[in-house]
């Protein structure tokens, strides 16, 4: 899935300090959920986006287990505040050991 | 379980109820509960779980979750194979302790979210949500 | 209880009345804050049809559903859009091109091209859809592979192309040269096909706004493909969309870009004359 995973991240290029602002995120892949069959009768094998998290200058904003029951192409919606100019820092972690990154800078000015 | 046309039919003329339970009830949900609070006592309420009444496709379903003063949240469908959906836990720069993600329900069933607060306690909220079965095959 | 028992819920929930009357709402679309055309006037050609106006198949969908279509980042269908927009540069084929080569920059060229088609080229003496032409540029201009008709690439070029002509109103030319494969597209829209014996009319023309177990009929209007599904997480063409209808009658169906469904196409296409452009659209 590695080649197929695409971060989109939506996230205000700027801020006031201290405001809380919204993102949302969505990257493209599959989750297969392990219960699913092939045409054979064999059951298709987990392959799943299992933690998400965003940080900002280091320090969390949400970190996010995930299981089999996320859809195809997960999406999250959630708020961040934002105390100073800097990056925040969107992490993917796949089954398979690939981690997809973005990065989205933030000026509070 | 088989069910033949006749039977089918038969459950038809008696059984409309057994449409509004749960399809299947899974103990593992119970088990993800308590593996979360450590089997600690769970408020109801001080949880707010937004999801449709209907879902139009048991695929992508959206939910929003949020819990007032909660350090993380997770979110249970109870009636699929394996309940476990999500769990948020917020960090020191989480604007708010809400969440929006889309998830899969397998059929009609009590999606639940709990909410683990920063003095230690639990709260908890259920939502029946009906997954639909499509009009062509869907 | 397995899914058998799943199978005899599904049964039990036809058993109840089969089809109560549920109407379309009367919510506005706004995709990025630009408004839409969802219901517009009767086109003429549709005088004998037993419509009275027509409407997008996003009326037919709940709160949730719709709002996934209403802005760019929470439509899914975009991520195919964003992999056909790096596909256009992206040379391919003996002539060493890439759609860009000719056509350039994807907003400017293909404004207003969706809308159009399927139309006639004149220079084939045929009716072309979008995915013909598509396939034509690659086999013809760039000595590149087909895409398969109604594969994900098909599908994710339709929708950067779409996309283009958002908001603008479906034209298609009915008459001139196209006029016998437009007969034609109507008279397979009101053949009844399979054991179920329905045509595309006994549904989204006779009983649309009824629910079908327990989905909402539309009218069957294709001005929002390619369409992303929730159903299957991805986007759907119209040929794909057609043929599971078709199997759905449980009848042989056609295949994916036969003259058939081409003609179809054109047909279906013309019956949303006045709607915009809504594609990549979200059903479920």
């Amino acid at each position: 899935m590695a080649d197929g995973a695409k971060p989109r991240v939506k996230a205000p290029k700027s801020a006031s300090a201290g405001e809380v602002v919204t993102i949302k995120t969505l990257i493209s892949h599959k989750m297969e959920s392990g219960q699913r069959k092939n045409k054979d009768g064999s059951v298709i094998p987990r392959s799943i986006i299992n933690r998400f998290t965003c940080e900002f200058n280091g320090t969390s904003v949400i970190d996010v287990k995930m299981e089999p029951a996320i859809s195809t192409n997960p999406y999250f919606e959630f708020e961040a505040k934002i105390p100073e100019s800097g990056d925040l820092k969107f992490t993917w972690y796949d089954d398979d050991g690939s981690v997809y990154e973005d990065v989205k800078t933030v000026q509070v000015g | 379980m088989d069910f033949t046309r006749r039977d089918t039919l038969a459950l038809g003329a008696g059984a409309v109820a057994l449409t509004v339970l749960p399809f299947r009830v899974n103990a593992a949900g119970e088990d993800a509960i308590a593996a979360f609070t450590g089997g600690a006592e769970v408020a109801e309420g001080g949880v707010n779980l937004d999801a449709p009444e209907i879902a139009e496709n048991g695929n992508t379903v959206p939910i929003g979750v949020s819990a007032e003063g909660a350090t993380a949240i997770m979110l249970l469908a109870m009636g699929n194979p394996t309940p476990g959906v999500a769990t948020f836990n917020y960090g020191e720069l989480a604007g708010s302790t809400m969440a929006s993600t889309r998830i899969r329900l397998a059929g009609t069933q009590d999606v639940v979210a709990i909410a683990k607060m920063a003095d230690g306690s639990f709260a908890k909220a259920t939502k029946n949500v009906k997954v639909t079965i499509g009009g062509c095959g869907g | 209880m397995n899914f058998k028992a799943l199978t005899a819920i599904a049964a039990l929930m036809v058993a109840a009345p089969a089809l109560t009357f549920a109407d379309p709402d009367n919510d506005t679309l706004t995709i990025n804050g630009e408004e839409m055309v969802t219901k517009a006037p009767l086109p003429a050609h549709l005088e004998d049809s037993m419509l009275t106006e027509i409407m997008s198949g996003w009326h037919f969908r709940n709160d949730d559903t719709q709002a996934m279509q209403m802005d760019d980042f929470d439509n899914p269908g975009m991520l195919a859009v964003e992999d056909a927009a790096a596909a256009w540069d992206t040379v391919e084929g003996t002539a060493g091109k890439s759609c860009a080569s000719c056509h350039e920059n994807v907003e400017d060229s293909m404004k207003g091209v969706r809308a159009v088609y399927p139309k006639w080229n004149e220079k084939a003496g045929e009716v072309r859809t979008l995915a013909m032409q598509i396939n034509n540029c690659r086999t013809e201009n760039m000595g590149a592979e087909p895409y398969k008709y109604d594969s994900g690439p098909m599908a994710a070029m339709e929708a950067l192309i779409t996309v283009q002509s958002r908001g603008m109103p479906v034209d298609v030319a009915i008459d001139g040269p196209v006029a016998d494969t437009w007969e034609k597209g109507k008279e397979i829209y009101y053949t009844r096909f399979g054991q179920l014996e329905l045509s595309c009319a006994s549904c989204h023309e006779q009983n649309y706004g009824n629910m079908i177990r327990a989905d909402h009929l539309s009218q069957g209007q294709i001005n929002g493909f390619p369409t992303y599904r929730l159903k299957n997480a991805k986007l759907n063409t119209v040929h794909g969309r057609f043929k599971g209808c078709v199997r759905d009658t449980r009848a042989e169906t056609f295949s994916p870009g036969s003259p058939e469904f081409v003609a179809l196409e054109l047909y279906v296409a013309s019956r949303g004359n006045g709607l915009s452009v809504e594609g990549p659209s979200v059903r479920n």
